[in-house]
């Protein structure tokens, strides 16, 4: 016979059984609630504007190349890159830029043709991220290092981009620029108010999406003297829309379907 | 099993030592990347992939031909090949290996790789070619080392591998398969928006692999006492020949599409590889070669005398070897950027230290190859 002592110090079999079967279903169903926390849903956080910041359903960008010439162009650019913290590479194969100036037949490869106006012909076209409204450079990122917003902005995060550049060989407008090196210390007057980039990662233009959160129009058109155009395209009240429905309008590479929208009045 | 690794004649640590030196030098060019970032090799905004990403893109391809041996062996029961399969698996594994090094290395940011596990995005082909890949790898590797275990005890394989046998068959063309999608998707890269870029892929894979192989093979015959057998050498030779014609012909159909249509964005990228643009044609020297010694293996390959004399063949294998590389390690990725969108030419040559890594990773590969073919040839050589 066994004493008390020994019964209780062992346990046999069928209790081992229970036992181990209770915690084990106890321990899926906390399992399970620590996936549903971690699922996305409504628990995820949302971003909302803040008051007095600039929105619109889908925002699109028309340039008049009509009205800008090459001095604001400058001003436009140069505004830009300083207000982006944008280095002075130097070296055009590995420069960074957010918006810059081509030939028509460079930036509307196809399109050209011998006898068009001279001021087609001899014009500098503003070339900078279309924020496509279906962006290969999002389809291909592996990371979503970069998205399309609600509103349309195509965004980048520099802490998430791992630098594969997948998304440059995806862009058809070469808009993104790498930062081949460390590209920091070359940036000239460094602007405390918006963020520089470490090296290996790739960036663009965001149409300003930091001014647009403090109710201001992206700097370029702020400085284009009436040549560009910053507006919500689902408003048929917009200026932009407007503009649209008086003037005939191209894109770049349409024909890709990415669906640009950076509109040109030629 | 592993132990066999450490137990070698000279010419073996001979061999695993000169490997270890260009790893140790490929390293050290690697920590110089690490430090000043990518601006040392010789990509830029318009050729924003270079060396390494075409590297990857070969290898792939040399990964994929494991599926040669084990298909006929598995699937059509053809037991010739039954004696080299663990070839062709060893072979994938290392090949796979030096495809993520490669990817690992060309990352601007390497130390945020595993953010592609963290932040998974289906949406990607290059998340599904990191899932083909990683799968590709461990199936290859794990069955692999259980049928050699199992020969080795003179037992029969355990039951369970038979079905990753099976899967890692369908398994091998996926992985050239994605990686063709990576290119082949693209909206603005005319040279690569093609259907055939997949199907070229395969071609061009199962030529260059079981090429290497045969390769491979005639050497462990020749400085051990493994021999793979004269039959399975000349079965695999038939798969090289039908493949390389098979790439050419494909090679032709493309360009036939390209400079009939005359659409200048595909036809632009032809004419950049094969006659220069405006003065810029680094690579035009290379494509020629790579074409006319495809077309020429391929002639030599048809001659059942030249398949049948083992040095006539290792000439051939060697050629397809080349040629191939030629096609996709250097033309296939640079030929996709140049012209870039603005159709203005950037031209593109990989640095000596952007070469200097490069070597560091073939060489970490083939040390790979070597310790796992080592294993292979003892037990070989050991049940006879």
């Amino acid at each position: 016979m066994k004493t008390v002592e020994e019964k209780t110090a062992t346990i046999d079999r069928r209790r081992f059984l229970k036992i181990t079967g209770v915690s084990t279903i106890v321990g899926l169903l906390g399992g399970w609630k620590f996936v549903e926390l971690l699922a996305p849903g409504e628990l995820e956080a949302k971003y909302l504007p803040k008051a007095g910041a600039l929105t619109a359903k889908r925002w699109a960008m028309l340039i008049d190349m009509k009205k800008l010439t090459d001095e604001t162009a400058g001003k436009c650019i140069k505004t830009c890159h300083r207000l982006h913290n944008i280095p002075d590479v130097g070296d055009p194969k590995r420069e960074i830029k957010w918006i810059w100036l081509e030939r028509f037949e460079n930036a509307f490869p196809g399109d050209e043709h011998d006898h068009m106006p001279e001021s087609v012909e001899e014009g500098r076209f503003f070339v900078m991220c279309n924020h496509c409204d279906n962006p290969p450079c999002v389809r291909v990122c592996p990371t979503k290092a970069t998205w399309q917003r609600d509103d349309g902005i195509i965004m980048m995060d520099q802490h998430r981009c791992i630098g594969c550049r997948y998304c440059m060989a995806a862009c058809p407008f070469g808009a993104r620029s790498f930062n081949w090196g460390d590209y920091r210390p070359l940036i000239k007057d460094k602007n405390p108010e918006y963020p520089t980039r470490e090296k290996g990662v790739v960036e663009k233009c965001n149409f300003c999406a930091e001014r647009l959160a403090k109710g201001l129009i992206p700097a370029c058109v702020e400085e284009s003297e009436g040549a560009m155009v910053f507006g919500d395209l689902m408003d048929s009240r917009s200026e932009l829309r407007k503009i649209m429905r008086e003037r005939y309008t191209i894109r770049r590479k349409p024909y890709l379907g990415t669906s640009p929208q950076v509109y040109y009045v030629v | 099993m592993f132990e066999r690794a450490l137990a070698g004649d000279r010419k073996y640590w001979g061999l695993v030592i000169v490997l270890l030196a260009i790893i140790g030098a490929g390293f050290m060019a690697y920590l110089v990347q690490l430090k000043l970032g990518l601006q040392i090799t010789g990509m830029s905004r318009d050729v924003s992939w270079g060396f390494y990403i075409a590297q990857f893109t070969y290898l792939v391809g040399i990964a994929a031909s494991a599926v040669m041996l084990v298909l006929p062996y598995y699937l059509h029961d053809y037991k010739t090949f039954g004696r080299i399969t663990i070839l062709g698996e060893f072979l994938a594994v290392a090949a796979v290996s030096m495809c993520v090094m490669f990817v690992l290395v060309d990352l601007g940011k390497p130390m945020r790789a595993f953010n592609l596990l963290l932040h998974p995005t289906p949406g990607s082909v290059l998340f599904w070619d990191m899932v083909v890949l990683s799968g590709y790898f461990l199936l290859n590797i794990v069955i692999g080392w259980t049928i050699l275990e199992a020969e080795k005890n003179a037992a029969p394989p355990p039951s369970w591998v038979k079905p990753l046998i099976y899967l890692s068959i369908p398994w091998a063309p996926c992985i050239h398969i994605v990686t063709a999608f990576l290119y082949a998707g693209l909206p603005g890269r005319g040279f690569w928006l093609t259907a055939i870029m997949a199907p070229r892929f395969l071609a061009s894979a199962f030529a260059s692999g079981p090429a290497l192989l045969i390769l491979l093979a005639l050497l462990i015959r020749k400085f051990t006492k493994f021999d793979p057998g004269t039959k399975p050498i000349q079965t695999l030779a038939k798969i090289v020949t039908y493949c390389i014609i098979i790439n050419v012909l494909f090679f032709l159909f493309e360009a036939f599409t390209v400079f009939y249509s005359q659409i200048p964005e595909h036809m632009r990228h032809f004419e950049y590889l094969f006659a220069g643009i405006a003065g810029y044609g680094k690579l035009v020297p290379w494509m020629w070669v790579s074409m006319i010694g495809m077309i020429t293996a391929s002639i030599l390959l048809v001659i059942p005398a030249v398949r049948r004399n083992h040095v006539t063949l290792a000439v051939a294998c060697v050629m397809v070897v080349i040629t191939t590389w030629i096609d996709k390690g250097l033309g296939l990725i640079t030929g996709g950027f140049v012209p870039n969108p603005f159709d203005m030419i950037t031209e593109y040559w990989p640095t000596a230290l952007e070469l200097l890594i490069s070597a560091g990773v073939w060489a970490a590969g083939f040390l790979i190859l070597t310790i796992l073919y080592k294993i292979v040839v003892s037990i070989k050589e050991e049940i006879g």
